[in-house]
């Protein structure tokens, strides 16, 4: 697998950095933010997926505990924001870890998989819906404590730097992976499981990582969540709209790629504010189009966006190597 | 707590609701155990279907059971027009592709329900949704008991297609060895879409039972589908009797549930049902191996 | 003597009502090369699975170097040294031919950059160095075998099982692969080989067993075996050594 290197993620995170320099448009930095948390949680959904093959339908589980255990920590027992959050990711990772363990070593693939996970994300959202320490129906309202040792602040631009480092750090991560022994080992079970075995790949333990490390950057998508929103309840922390962004972005913007997950949560946040502009932003219909877009893409682009120019960059070359010498100049 | 005044209502009552829920199974077992994919847009078929009947009652002025006689042939084709014309070609025949497109359609279907018709709840009001059925030791529900032999009828009436007309044939061959019979000459592409058809008919039927008893809302059709695919790994993915019998054993099972534990932790109850049975054994108690 | 490389004991698998293979018990010495033969639905491949850990016995054990490994998981069994390939060739299909060999080379290899290396090598050795950036998937069967050989051996095996490995290929495409089996067992690989293709497992055998009905009916030389009436009848029905004797034709 050739990715893309390492100039090219820093190149692209450094563009991106200097968004709030050029602009303090809240809409524009609010766009981004959101789409950049997207991109985060869908590339934890990516490592699982895209590279490992197993499709989860319940990456809201990860989700919510990463936003749940950071809010509880800080509201609940005092704990400072920053070791909150670091804590909701080591809780989202552990859940991860969890279920990986129970479905992989009951020899769950493909649709059951998909189903237990999303009876995983669905209890645990019933359960913060009735228990007391998520605040039930009511919720957790983080304190306003706009300081940032309370990871708050005054302004958004700190938070955009923040959700776009948490994005470079899952970007070198998906990198480090697709360079290393794990990678190989995980594409492998992704591609033929049986193949894998016979040349000793331990396919349920590199199956359980990865679902690890990919509860573990999601559940940072959700601690970010709560620290920027100030707000959850188990609807939005655990509810299946987390999960199916989750799935959306890496499927449109290229399934197992590294830059798919920001291609694709950047494209579908523009599609949905576009929707929102030529409709007027009735419930419901965002998700409308993003389930057509998904259904479009399977059909149309399985590979997404990242196919879509890798393609167009092979023709390109094509085109160019056949011209004769002389037009070529 | 255990008397057999409580209890036997209870169970009674429970054996009724499970007939539907055995229904709405009954439409996912088929569709699975032909077509091999678990369709995530049981659900929202089930909810659209339910809006369906609502507005036929509301603005057609037709009895739900009337309403069936209607809806049926009407999501028959639905359903068979979704399988030909979308689920099929966009998956291009990979397992992975076919959940994502299920999943797609769900998502569409229940937010265009949520779009046009607003979260807000909904309930028919039909004189005799309350009238009861006295047999002494219980009161039921006549829509309940009505529900309860329609889909008797309707289990029957399934059983008697597969077995003797040459569709319901083609049907059993294509489950069970999808390339011979396609050697055969059987038209693999239409029996899944009529399979499909017949498991989406199911929900029509399935809700303009549910709907003298049940509110409507975007989100309706998951609670019910949750129970069904918790009924469909219970009683075997891809087989007919389990998801009847499976029907029945859930309804009261959850009936029971309801009057110990409560709603919240009855719902709980079910997924961690679902869950164990998932984990120890997906193909069932009498399923076929997955 | 020595004891041998793997030990078969008696071992039993059955299918619900099927039994697929009935006290099966064979021996594999160390550094030759054994061929595995028998009619279609003999066994042959269930005793495979069973030996790399893919099935578990219903009776019956199996040692290697003496250790007990009944039931161990292929994954630990391939860790050990003892590595098959598949009748129905299992590519990783969506990964190049270059990738592929890398996973097997990554059994003992941590680096990526060594793997890519030591699979590069591996594929110049079995002919595929010119098709290391295909996709796997787009290969021809004859390719795909070779692939799944070059898989194999890039993880420096101790015991090969090669399931029909010439399966489906041309006299010449055997032709150029019975040397690259040959040169295995020089270099030392035990190498335990299902085989229908017989002039390749008279000229690479040492030893070869006969499975029919999923029993181990006769044991031997090639030139013993081939000429034993019970496999003959195995192969070619009841009676059949009688009327070929008959004709003359049973002479080696």
């Amino acid at each position: 697998m050739s990715g893309p290197s390492l100039p090219h993620i820093v190149l692209v995170v450094a563009v991106l950095a200097t968004v709030p320099l050029l602009t303090v448009s809240p809409v524009v930095l609010n766009f981004l933010v959101v789409a950049l948390l997207i991109a985060l949680v869908g590339q934890g959904w990516n490592v699982l997926a895209g590279y490992g093959g197993q499709y989860s339908f319940g990456h809201a589980a990860f989700f919510g505990t990463g936003a749940y255990v950071s809010a509880i920590l800080q509201m609940r027992y005092g704990l400072n924001a920053w070791i909150a959050f670091a804590l909701g990711i080591a809780g989202g990772a552990s859940v991860g870890a969890a279920i990986g363990a129970l479905a992989f070593r009951c020899g769950l693939k493909g649709s059951y998989f998909a189903l237990v996970t999303l009876a995983f994300a669905e209890v645990l959202r019933i359960l913060a819906s009735v228990a007391p320490i998520t605040g039930a129906g009511v919720g957790i309202l983080i304190a306003l404590d706009l300081r940032p040792q309370a990871f708050q602040f005054q302004s958004r631009a700190p938070l955009y730097w923040i959700v776009l480092a948490l994005v470079a750090i899952a970007l070198l991560i998906v990198r480090l992976i697709e360079r290393s022994r794990f990678g190989a080992w995980l594409v492998a079970v992704r591609e033929n499981e049986d193949a894998a075995r016979a040349v000793g790949v331990d396919t349920a333990r590199v199956k359980i990582a990865a679902m690890t490390i990919s509860a573990a950057i999601t559940a940072a998508g959700g601690g970010f969540y709560a620290q920027y929103f100030l707000f959850i309840d188990s609807g939005i922390a655990y509810g299946p709209w987390i999960s199916i962004e989750a799935l959306l972005a890496p499927i449109v913007g290229g399934i197992g790629t590294v830059f798919g997950p920001l291609l694709g949560a950047l494209a579908v946040k523009t599609l949905g504010e576009i929707a929102k502009l030529v409709t007027g932003g009735a419930p419901g219909l965002d998700l409308v189009i993003y389930g057509s877009v998904l259904i479009l893409v399977v059909a149309f682009a399985p590979q997404g966006i990242a196919g879509l120019l890798t393609q167009l960059h092979s023709r390109l070359t094509r085109l160019r190597s056949s011209l004769p010498e002389r037009a070529r100049g | 707590m255990l008397s057999p005044v409580i209890l036997v209502p209870a169970i009674l009552n429970g054996l009724l609701t499970g007939a539907v829920y055995g229904l709405i199974a009954l439409g996912l077992t088929l569709i699975y155990g032909v077509l091999h994919i678990i369709n995530f847009a049981h659900g929202a078929l089930l909810t659209a279907a339910m809006f369906a009947a609502f507005f036929a009652h509301r603005v057609l002025g037709l009895d739900p059971y009337v309403a069936a006689v209607m809806l049926t042939p009407l999501f028959f084709a639905l359903g068979y027009c979704l399988q030909r014309l979308v689920i099929g070609p966009a998956a291009h025949g990979e397992d992975r592709n076919v959940l994502l497109v299920t999943l797609g359609l769900a998502v569409v279907i229940e937010n265009l329900l949520l779009y046009a018709f607003g979260a807000d709840t909904r309930t028919v009001n039909l004189d005799y949704a309350f009238k009861v059925v006295d047999l002494g030791i219980a009161f039921l529900a006549v829509p309940r008991v009505v529900g309860f032999g329609v889909v008797l009828a309707v289990a029957l009436a399934l059983w008697l297609v597969l077995s003797l007309t040459d569709t319901g044939k083609a049907i059993r061959a294509v489950a069970k060895e999808k390339l011979g019979a396609e050697l055969s000459g059987i038209d693999v592409t239409h029996i899944y879409a009529i399979t499909f058809a017949l498991g989406t008919a199911c929900l029509a039927i399935a809700a303009c039972l549910l709907i003298p008893t049940y509110y409507v809302n975007p989100h309706i059709g998951n609670a019910f589908v949750l129970v069904a695919f918790t009924i469909v790994v219970l009683g075997g993915m891809g087989s007919v009797t389990g998801a009847l019998i499976g029907g029945f054993v859930i309804g009261v099972v959850e009936s029971l549930c309801g009057l110990y534990l409560g709603e919240s932790l009855g719902q709980i109850g079910i997924f961690v049902i679902f869950i164990l049975v998932l984990l120890l054994r997906p193909s069932g108690l009498l399923g076929e191996r997955a | 003597m020595a004891e041998p490389l793997l030990r078969v004991e008696r071992v039993c698998k059955a299918f619900g009502g099927l039994l697929a293979v009935e006290n099966a018990s064979l021996a594999v010495e160390v550094g030759r090369i054994t061929a595995l033969i028998g009619p279609n639905g003999a066994g042959k491949t269930t005793l495979f699975a069973i030996i790399s850990g893919f099935l578990a016995p219903s009776e019956g054990r199996i040692f290697y170097r003496g250790a007990d490994i009944t039931g161990m998981p292929p994954h630990l069994l391939a860790r050990r040294g003892i590595v098959r390939t598949f009748q129905i060739v299992q590519p990783f299909a969506g990964l190049t031919v270059h990738e592929n060999i890398a996973i097997g080379a990554h059994l003992s290899r941590r680096s990526r950059a060594e793997a890519l290396d030591a699979a590069a090598d591996v594929a110049r050795a079995v002919g595929l160095g010119d098709v290391l950036e295909r996709p796997a998937g787009s290969l021809t069967v004859a390719a795909r075998k070779r692939l799944e050989l070059a898989r194999a051996l890039a993880t420096d095996p101790e015991l090969l099982l090669l399931d029909e490995v010439l399966g489906g290929l041309n006299p010449s495409e055997i032709a150029a692969t019975v040397p690259i089996i040959r040169c295995l067992a020089g270099r030392g690989v035990t190498i335990v080989m299902i085989e229908h293709v017989m002039q390749a497992v008279i000229s690479l055998a040492e030893e070869v067993f006969v499975l029919a009905e999923g029993r181990v009916i006769a044991q031997g030389t090639p030139q013993a075996v081939v000429g034993n009436p019970r496999v003959v009848e195995a192969y070619l029905g009841h009676g059949a050594a009688a009327r070929l004797s008959a004709l003359g034709a049973m002479h080696v």
